[in-house]
Formats: C-alpha cells, structure tokens, sequence
C-alpha cells in the first residue's frame, strides 16, 4: 500500500480514454452552442420585437380648443385655431361631424378635447425620424411642457381597420379576419381530417386504392401553400363563385392546406392506441363503430388535439394562399360575416411592412406581437382542452 | 337441467389458413358443457388460433379464411346467417393481458351491456354491475371505488375485472387465451378457484402453457402440435396415460 501510486500500477489505467472522453465533451460543448444559437436568435427577435412594437401601443393627443358650429361642419378644418392644423390628425377632423351626429348637444359649443396628432409629429415625439417644420416643433414642445400633450394608450389600433393615415391605422379587422378565417378553416379540416384518419385506419381494407390514397396525402402535406391558393381561386372563387377576398374561401383554402397535417397525425394517434383495446371490445360482441366511437378514438382524442394545434397555428400564419385569393386587398372596414371581404394578420403584416410611413414600421411590429399573442392563447386554449379530455389509464 | 355429458360446441373438419399458410388441419373436436377444457402445446402449435375461431374473432384478420363448421347449439357459427357480434355476446373472451377500458370500474362492466340491451341505465344496471361483481371476486376489493378508472387495479384485479366485464354480457361460453401468464402466483391462484367456480355456469375453454394449471383446473385437455389435434381426451388420462407418443413426450417435458 504504497501512497504514491504511479500511473501504470492503477489497473484501469487506459491510454485511450483521455482522447475517448475529450470527444465525448467536445460533442456536449457543440449541442449546447446550437441550442444557445437557436435560443438567442428567438430572444433577439423577440426582443426587437418588442423593442420596436411596443411604441405604437401609445399614441400622441395634444388638448386644444374645438368648436362645433355650421362652419366647422363644412368644413372641419374650421373647428381649431389656425397655428395647430398642421399638427393634428386629418382622421380626427374628419370625424367631427359624426361626434356632432351622436351628441348634438356639442352643437354651437367650444369644447376642450384631447385631439389626435399625425404621425409625422407622434413619430418626432417618440424620438424617430420625422418631417415638421420648426415653427410647428416649437409650438408642440412648449405645449409638451405645458402637459397639453401627451402620450395616450392608442386604442385605435384595436378598434380600426386599416387606414391610408397612418395614425388611424389599425389591426382590428385583420385580427376579426383571421379569427373568422380560422373558425371556417377548423369547422371544415378537423371533422374531415379526424373522419378519413377513422376511415383509413379502422375501416379500410389495405388495398391499392387505400395506398394510393395514403400515398397522396403524405405528398398533399409537402406541397407548397401557394399552390392551395391557386386551387382555392380556381375552384372556390371561378368555378363555385364565392365572394372574392372572404374568410370563406380563404378558410376553404387554408383547410385544404391543414386537411394532410390534421389526417397524419390523427393517424398516428389511432395507430397508438393499443389493438389490446379493440379485441376486448370485439371479445365482448361490440360493434365495430361501438368500439371505435366509444373506446378507441378517446384514447386518441389528446393526439388528435395536438395534430389540430399544429395546424391551426400553421394555417394562423400562413400569407401565401390567401394573396392569390385575393386577402391581402386594403380593408379598411371590419367584416361582419364570412362572406364579406376581409384581410388577415399575415397579410395585413405584410401590406404594412411594405408601407414607406414610419408609423407602419412600430405597427407591424406590434402586429406581430398581436399575432403572436393570439397564437399562444389559441394554443393555451388546445392544450387546456386536450389536458380536459385525456384519459388516464 | 342439462346433464353434465352434454356437447356445447362441435367442431367438424376445421381448417384454416394465413394466406397460404396452413395453420389448422381439419380439427374435429366436441366440447362439453359446463366443463373446463384446457388446450395446450408448444408456441405456434394453433391452440389460440383455434380458440379464436370458436368466436370468430379470426374474422378480424384479413388474411384468414377458414373452412369448416363450428356449431353451437346446432348452428354453425360460420353460416352465412350468422352476424359475428351476435357469436361474441353468446361466447365472450378474455385476454392474456389484462386489458379493461380506459374507463372506471362501473363502466367497464356496465358499457357492453347497456349496449347489448341487457339492462337500461339505473337501477338494473347497478345490480348487474354487482352481481357480475361478486361473482368474478372483486366486490368486496372495489365495492368503494367504482369511479376509479379499471387501470388503477392491480393486474390481478385488472385480469378478475375482465371476467366480471364478460360475464356481465351474460354469455354461454367464456374463452380464455393464456389469463394468468401475465400474473403472479397469487392472483394465479384466485382466477384459478374463480375459473371452477365459474364452470357451474358457464363452459370454460382456456388456453395455457402452464400444464400444471391444466392438471389443476381442466376436465377435459386438448394437446395441439404443429396445428394438428394430437390427442384430446380427460385430463388425468391425458396426464397419466396418453395414448400419442408425442402428448408423453409433451407432458414429460421432452419437447416443447
């Protein structure tokens, strides 16, 4: 028992393993960096995200006078004093005679009200490029001072539609648009894609016909979404006669899409409910549809949940179809209906980031954080659904 | 009363095949009521294949076509007039895994016969569920938790709350492919006394690799090799004195 054991008297002395496990640490030290890679390259999205979204959630008002007469109605640049028509909104103005309309009592008064300001002197204020004029910059500084202007939360960008003036811009009728999109999209994709996964897993004979089938919709699931927008226009909108630019078709369109995403994964669900179940069904002289309806598709039920996850956030997202069908339009106005013309976050996204305004810039980064939040509360509600109707066993 | 030498089930020159495969040569055989008969053999002789011809759940593979007749009852199950469900309620099946539902006790034995019309939900259907209860064994181990789903049983439990499943359907004929060889000796033993008290009632076929089982509970034992029927006769002549060179050889654990 020697206390200085030298390397070659340790009988599991192996020359090789100082190389073995410098290799073994090198493939740990290559995984971590492609996940910090992956990680930060969502949180430098995110943050820029936000970074740049976020100012649009406010928007600038500054209080002035506004006086409600004959001459103002005519014509409303009349209703303010002379020094600020430069600096106010021409969306506000317009609006006056509609204030007047509700509330006539406004009628022949002079009011001190909280005007919305343009985009060129909101984006000055919030510390971006801008175009106003020196005389106007002074005017609005010594009213900033003076607390008659002021940053306000910018509810108009939850209650408008999409706007040529950019600070009357908003997400309202994209968002409507693509929850009406979604809602047509899920009622037709989920129970077709669930019932032909049914079909091809519990019922049909394994023949030429089901692989061809089979075949065809593992290929239907790689195809390019564009081409389902060629599809939906040449099927939904010429030959059915659907109303261009509605959720209908663009529903229609995205099911299409989603239909191959919703049947494989449901297929795979079915396919992992043990057969042990279907026996003890059959074994007690149980139909087949009795055992399918009652024993074997709750088993599957949370599988097929997440197949319809996948898609729907997939569909959320998707832009390319719905621009064929005519989605991307400028829709100012919010649809009430499917069949009414509408635009969906995506698209709307899309039609902003190519705008020159700056104010566009803010709002589709706050459009994405829109988006994005939809999303995740769309998914929440899935997986609180899917945890609802899951079977323990 | 029927006498106990009554035939249940005649089995006449059944054949099948998978594919081309020639499983089952022309078996010919007649069960006895409110008997035990145990089939056994080596692994791939045809005795669970041909357990699962006696309730058609054969039908279920594709590939299987089978000729001959199977009556019960004098009538073939395999006539053309025949729908397979009806055969499955008269004859039910319990498995080598224990496989309840993923359901609560109560529905489990509740689900086929509410569906069969046996009984309507309620108060009927309360007492089916204890009865069929009782008589597989269990009442007294889930009298208080009958909402509990079936999987939160022991396998034991699990393999007792299948039978109780079965016999809820009220059938003439239980068919049972290996129950025990996924239980432990204990649980072994409680199906094994629930089996002989169960044939009072019922005609049990088993299946099992286990001969010592076999020895214990059988009336009657078939032995199958290589998808022939060698022998089938009483259990103890089977045993003690088989005729077929190859049961001897079986038995005596030779081969197998």
């Amino acid at each position: 028992m020697s206390s200085t054991t030298k390397k070659t008297d340790n009988p599991f002395h192996d020359a090789s393993l100082n190389k073995r496990h410098f290799k073994a640490k090198a493939f740990k030290v290559f995984t971590i960096t492609s996940i910090i890679f992956s990680v930060s390259f969502l949180l430098f999205f995110l943050g820029d995200m936000v970074y740049k979204g976020l100012p649009a959630f406010k928007q600038s008002y500054i209080q002035i006078d506004v006086s409600y007469s004959e001459k103002s109605l005519a014509s409303t640049r009349q209703a303010i004093d002379k020094k600020y028509r430069r600096v106010v909104s021409r969306s506000w103005l317009r609006n006056i005679p509609r204030q007047v309309e509700a509330n006539p009592e406004l009628m022949n008064t002079t009011q001190t009200r909280w005007v919305l300001l343009n985009h060129q002197v909101d984006q000055y204020l919030k510390g971006h490029y801008y175009k106003v004029k020196a005389k106007q910059l002074k005017l609005i500084d010594a009213m900033l001072a003076g607390g008659q202007v002021e940053l306000q939360f910018n509810t108009i960008f939850f209650t408008h539609g999409d706007s040529k003036i950019p600070e009357n811009s908003g997400f309202k009728s994209a968002i409507i648009g693509s929850i009406l999109t979604l809602i047509v999209m899920m009622l037709v994709a989920f129970p077709l894609g669930v019932m032909t996964a049914v079909y091809l897993e519990e019922f049909a004979p394994d023949n030429r016909w089901t692989q061809l089938i089979e075949v065809n919709i593992n290929n239907l699931a790689a195809i390019p979404s564009i081409l389902f927008g060629l599809l939906g226009l040449a099927v939904f909108i010429t030959l059915f006669g659907m109303p261009r630019s509605s959720p209908l078709v663009g529903g229609l369109t995205l099911a299409l899409m989603t239909l191959p995403i919703i049947i494989v994964s449901s297929r795979a669900a079915l396919r992992s409910v043990p057969d042990s179940i279907r026996q003890a069904g059959y074994g007690l002289g149980l139909t087949k549809i009795q055992v399918v309806q009652d024993h074997v598709i709750p088993l599957a039920f949370p599988g097929i949940m997440t197949g319809a996850i996948i898609g729907l956030a997939h569909a959320m997202g998707e832009t390319a179809p719905l621009i064929i069908i005519g989605m991307i339009a400028f829709i100012p106005d919010t649809p009430t209906s499917i069949f009414e013309a509408a635009t969906v976050m995506p698209a709307q996204l899309f039609t902003w980031a190519g705008m020159p305004e700056r104010a566009y810039i803010e709002r589709t980064a706050a459009g994405i954080m829109v988006l994005i939040s939809v999303l995740i509360t769309l998914n929440a509600f899935a997986i609180y659904l899917r945890k609802k109707f899951e079977v323990k066993w | 009363m029927k006498q106990e030498t009554d035939t249940k089930i005649q089995v006449r020159d059944l054949n099948l095949y998978y594919g081309d495969n020639h499983a089952l040569h022309g078996i010919n055989m007649d069960i006895q009521e409110n008997k035990i008969t145990a089939l056994i053999g080596p692994s791939g002789c045809g005795k669970s294949t041909f357990l699962r011809c006696l309730n058609r759940m054969n039908d279920l593979i594709a590939s299987v076509s089978i000729e001959g007749d199977v009556i019960v009852d004098q009538k073939n199950i395999y006539d053309k007039d025949v729908d397979e469900v009806a055969v499955r309620k008269r004859i039910g099946m319990v498995f080598q895994q224990p496989n309840p539902f993923p359901k609560s006790i109560y529905e489990n034995v509740s689900y086929a016969p509410i569906k069969h019309g046996i009984v309507k939900k309620g108060a009927e259907c309360d007492e089916l569920v204890k009865k069929s209860l009782i008589q597989a064994g269990l009442w007294e181990e889930v009298k208080d938790k009958l909402a509990e789903p079936g999987t939160s049983l022991s396998g034991g439990q699990q393999q007792r709350l299948c039978i109780a499943r079965t016999i809820a359907v009220q059938p003439d004929v239980i068919l049972m492919d290996e129950p025990t060889s996924a239980l432990d000796p204990i649980s072994t033993e409680k199906i094994e006394a629930l089996m002989l008290e169960l044939k009072k009632e019922y005609t049990i076929i088993i299946v099992t690799h286990n001969m010592q089982q076999a020895g214990r509970v059988a009336d009657m034992t078939a032995f199958f090799h290589m998808g022939d029927l060698i022998e089938y006769a009483e259990t103890e002549t089977i045993f003690i004195n088989p005729v077929q060179k190859k049961t001897e050889d079986y038995i005596t654990g030779r081969f197998g």
